[in-house]
């Protein structure tokens, strides 16, 4: 579960509107708290406001309405040069006419740092990021991955209390990415500097953070571990959003403390879990692929398990997904592990199987 | 039907584009070679050819009125490039920047309107406008001010040049990656600091092209500079212009010859240096992608 | 994670007021704004005004005068009136809309495949052709003006030319030249001048067009059977309609208000606008005439002027 939030947090972001008068807000009066040493993650389509928060945490922006509070001290009026925040950003943003060095010195010399300490400061920085043979070379004459490291190592080099990433690895391609995913959490985990990221990748944002936002047009739907938001969604869009999942509705028709039954219609859930509602109440359930098996015969008793024709199947190597098509043409996704290498009863195209899952596999949603 | 294909197949052909690539140069090129061919004419008539001589550069040493003219022009040239440069930094700044303004509209009209404005027009109603200001009484004599020269003419100038310049260097500030100025300003520089040490450095060189373009411009220029010079200053195409409309004179011949020389070995050597800067650039960035 | 205390010295704490940053701002926005308005702006309501005054000797009649308690508004439209009534003018201002015209199309037709096969030459070659399209340009116009005389006079290399393959005959018979051989001060050496002149100008906004123009779109409609000259149509040409009209703007509007060509080149059979009012001002020493002269031809040129503007400020609109 979330860590304990402690009495006041590091950083507090509190009802905060962003309207730049085109109808809806694009910051919908979002407050958040942020502990210190958390990486955190706004999660969120393109256009969901995620940017605009952060534009708003760096001075780029002048929030319409709402306080933001970094360590006991309100930002309100503080340009982004008076900020005790950095910022890496997605282009890197690296001065193409200084060379790493010099890039990497350039916020200590603006503090006024004196000579021999912006020395050490920028050895050491670049010693982080394993790029010490590399400062007299000019941004033009590194490679993609290079760049982000320069960016890193230029934006951790003021020790800022607070640093923002702003879709730190979408310049990069698939492999690079996640192998820098985890070299840079790292890297800051290492620092302990406070972090706030934004993206709209979802793999990022579980994989880097301690804790996620999940945004859409300007509202925070859901804040919580990336276990919490995946496993346990809180409303159906969050729940679609992150990874895959089958929605089924239905009602609720048992309620009972320690568990609930509702019917689809097709099929029928029992739920291991007691849940707030009565019955009759119009409930989705939500199930994810991995959590369902397949099998060629049909499985006892009358809960937690459809049958359907095989439509579809894609080999991914590590795990096979089906589609499953059951009654009134639904289709169901299943995801099953290749555990054993040559298994030869796998359901093929065409072939009768039976999906079933445990009663611990289903989040029930209301919204 | 048979159009169409003969059509199509000119059109298309790599020997047409050639071939029109060429007989353009050659347009383009045909008076500049004259020029410099007549001036080695040991006769002063264009239509008979007297044989190699360098007689017309020896005399313009002692053609005073072309050397002072010259010089005269050179200053108002440097002059004009210098302010143009300012203005057009200001003005294409504030037309990148500033989105909203009270009179921007006007304001993008008066900066665009002297890049296709009939000179006669600008010069006129500039010299008039002066004129006016001269004349105002004040204290209860005439201004006298500006006087009619070399300030009168560089305004003129300045006016063209600012337009020419915002166009050069609006260019290229809109090509520059807005994330390195806020970059900046997140690691603490201060919005003069980012212009001096961000900014300007990175567009330098539309800085130095537009330099060279207003000062050329000025140094050419002939209706402007008629109308707002005054007595004594008379620049050097003023000179060329009035001895040009009485017929041809083999040392302007010479002085064109000289003038061709120059501009054709600064636009080489210049162009020779963009190109290796370039390359250089490129294979850097290869070698890096590589390792 | 050290605690910085913020570093607020006063300069910094000026520079955050909003009052301040307002005022850094509008800096860069008046001084140019200043010139502008001085240099641009006010003369063309100082000529407005001189148009409708008369001049006595050096003096400009004023157009507003109080005497003995009677304030006296004196707008004198004689200038205008002439301007109207006398076919001299009229037939000059069309003439010069004529000749640039002219000038306009000739440029369009020789510059618009010029700038196409630019663009469409080896990448490695293009810097190479540019810097020889802008080499004549950085050397004085006035001077390669000048060098047409020399070629169009007689015994000329040009006039000897057109003379051997006899283009002579049909000029004289297209009335572009008075007779066969005499090709200066003729409509013929005008727009000859004027073409070669503003070349340049159509060129470079059109090769900047085209070269920015994606190739692979006459890919996709030759996949859908446009055979290359429909291509070149119905794809490139519309592409190209920006630097089109650019490229016109940047040569009709100057054309019609040319001084130095037709005084070089033009002759007394070639009625240009612009001579005429150099001849106003500096001949007959009439402002007001020359003032009038000069606000009919911004009248005329208002509405391509509004067009040049627009095409300029799309141009430069920042793409988000």
């Amino acid at each position: 579960m979330s860590p304990a939030p402690a009495a006041t947090a590091y950083l507090q972001i509190t009802d905060v509107v962003k309207d730049f008068g085109g109808g809806s807000p694009a910051v919908n009066h979002v407050s958040l708290d942020i502990q210190q040493g958390e990486i955190f993650a706004l999660l969120g389509s393109s256009g969901c406001g995620k940017t605009t928060l952060l534009r708003m945490l760096a001075g780029f922006e002048v929030p319409t309405q709402g306080t933001i509070v970094l360590d006991g001290q309100n930002l309100a009026g503080l340009p982004p040069y008076l900020r005790p925040i950095n910022m890496m950003f997605q282009s890197y943003a690296l001065f193409p006419h200084l060379t790493v060095w010099e890039n990497v010195a350039f916020g200590l010399k603006r503090e006024g740092m004196p000579k021999a300490n912006i020395a050490e400061r920028v050895e050491a920085m670049l010693k982080l990021v394993q790029l010490q043979k590399y400062g007299k070379r000019k941004p033009h004459q590194l490679s993609g991955g290079q760049q982000q490291r320069v960016a890193l190592a230029r934006s951790l080099a003021k020790r800022p209390q607070l640093m923002l990433l702003d879709e730190p690895l979408g310049a990069l391609d698939k492999k690079l990415r996640e192998e820098t995913q985890i070299e840079l959490a790292n890297i800051i985990r290492e620092v302990g500097v406070t972090c706030v990221m934004v993206t709209h990748d979802q793999e990022e944002a579980m994989t880097m953070a301690t804790r996620i936002a999940v945004m859409s047009e300007g509202k925070i739907l859901q804040v919580g571990t990336p276990g919490d938001i995946y496993e346990t969604p809180a409303t159906r869009f969050v729940a679609d959003f992150i990874g895959s999942v089958n929605l089924m509705d239905g009602k609720v028709v048992v309620d009972e403390p320690d568990f609930v039954e509702i019917d689809c219609g097709f099929c029928r859930h029992r739920v291991g879990h007691g849940i707030t509602g009565n019955v009759g109440m119009e409930v989705a359930v939500a199930v994810r692929p991995e959590k369902i098996h397949l099998s060629r015969t049909r499985p006892d008793g009358d809960v937690n398990h459809v049958k359907g024709t095989v439509r579809d199947r894609s080999y991914f190597g590590s795990f096979t997904v089906y589609i499953l098509e059951i009654e009134g043409g639904r289709r169901l996704k299943v995801s099953e592990s290749n555990v054993d290498r040559h298994r030869s009863d796998t359901p093929a195209a065409g072939d009768v199987a039976w999906a079933t899952w445990p009663d611990t596999a289903q989040v029930v949603l209301t919204q | 039907m048979t159009l169409r294909l003969f059509l199509h197949a000119i059109g298309f052909n790599r020997g047409f584009g050639r071939s029109w690539l060429l007989a353009g140069f050659v347009f383009l090129y045909l008076p500049m070679a004259a020029l410099v061919v007549y001036s080695f004419n040991a006769s002063p008539l264009q239509a008979a050819w007297g044989g190699f001589s360098l007689r017309w550069y020896r005399d313009l040493a002692h053609d005073e009125q072309l050397v002072s003219g010259l010089w005269l022009s050179l200053r108002i040239a440097f002059y004009t490039g210098l302010a143009s440069v300012v203005l057009g930094v200001l003005a294409a700044f504030t037309l990148v920047k500033y989105r909203r303004f009270m009179g921007r509209t006007m304001f993008t009209g008066m900066v665009n309107a002297p890049l296709v404005m009939p000179e006669v027009i600008i010069g006129l109603s500039l010299l008039l406008m002066l004129v006016t200001v001269q004349r105002l009484q004040v204290g209860g004599k005439e201004l006298g001010f500006p006087e009619r020269g070399l300030v009168t003419i560089w305004m003129g100038h300045t006016l063209v040049g600012l337009a020419y310049a915002t166009v050069v260097v609006q260019a290229r500030l809109q090509e520059l990656n807005k994330d390195l100025e806020e970059a900046a300003t997140i690691l603490g520089a201060r919005p003069i600091q980012v212009f001096f040490l961000i900014t300007l450095p990175l567009i330098f060189n539309s800085l130095v092209s537009a330099f060279l373009l207003t000062f050329t411009l000025s140094l050419d220029d002939v209706v402007l500079s008629a109308f707002l010079s005054g007595p004594g200053a008379t620049t050097l195409p003023l000179v060329i212009f009035s001895r040009a409309r009485l017929g041809m004179r083999p040392e302007v011949n010479a002085v064109a010859t000289i003038i061709i020389g120059v501009v054709s070995a600064g636009v080489v050597a210049g162009s020779l240096i963009i190109a290796r800067n370039e390359r250089l650039r490129a294979a850097e960035i290869a070698a890096a992608q590589r390792a | 994670m050290s605690h910085r205390p913020l570093a607020t010295s006063f300069f910094d704490r000026m520079h955050a007021h909003p009052l301040f940053r307002r005022h850094g701002r509008k800096a860069v926005i008046v001084v140019p704004y200043f010139w502008l308005v001085v240099f641009f702006l006010l003369p063309f309501f100082i000529i407005l005004r001189i148009s409708l005054t008369d001049m006595e000797g050096v003096v400009i009649q004023p157009l507003l005068s109080y005497r003995d308690g009677i304030a006296t508004l004196a707008v004198n439209l004689s200038h205008y009136l002439f301007i109207l009534r006398d076919e001299l003018y009229s037939l000059t201002y069309l003439s010069s809309l004529k000749y640039a015209a002219i000038t306009t199309f000739w440029c369009l037709f020789i510059g618009y495949p010029f700038a196409y096969f630019m663009a469409r030459a080896r990448p490695s070659a293009q810097p190479g052709l540019l810097m020889m399209v802008m080499l004549p340009f950085w050397t004085s116009f006035l001077l390669r003006v000048y060098a047409w005389k020399g070629l169009l006079t007689e015994g000329g290399w040009v006039a000897r030319a057109l003379v051997a393959v006899h283009l002579d005959d049909v000029l004289a018979r297209l009335d572009l030249i008075p007779a066969p051989g005499l090709f200066m001060n003729t409509p013929f050496s005008l727009v000859i001048g004027m073409v070669y002149t503003y070349l340049p100008f159509m060129i470079l906004p059109l090769y900047a067009t085209l070269s920015k123009m994606d190739l692979r779109l006459l890919e996709a409609a030759a996949d859908l059977g446009a055979t290359p000259w429909v291509g070149f149509w119905k794809v490139t040409v519309p592409l190209s309609k920006a630097g089109i009209i650019a490229g016109s703007m940047l040569v009709f509007i100057p054309c019609i208000g040319e001084y130095v060509i037709p005084e070089l080149l033009g002759g007394p059979r070639t009625l240009m606008i612009g001579r005429v009012l150099w001849d106003e001002f500096f001949s007959n020493n009439d402002w007001p005439m020359a003032s009038a002269v000069a606000v009919v031809v911004i009248l005329l040129i208002i509405v391509p002027l509004a067009l040049f503007n627009k095409y300029q400020a799309e141009a430069t609109e920042v793409r988000t």
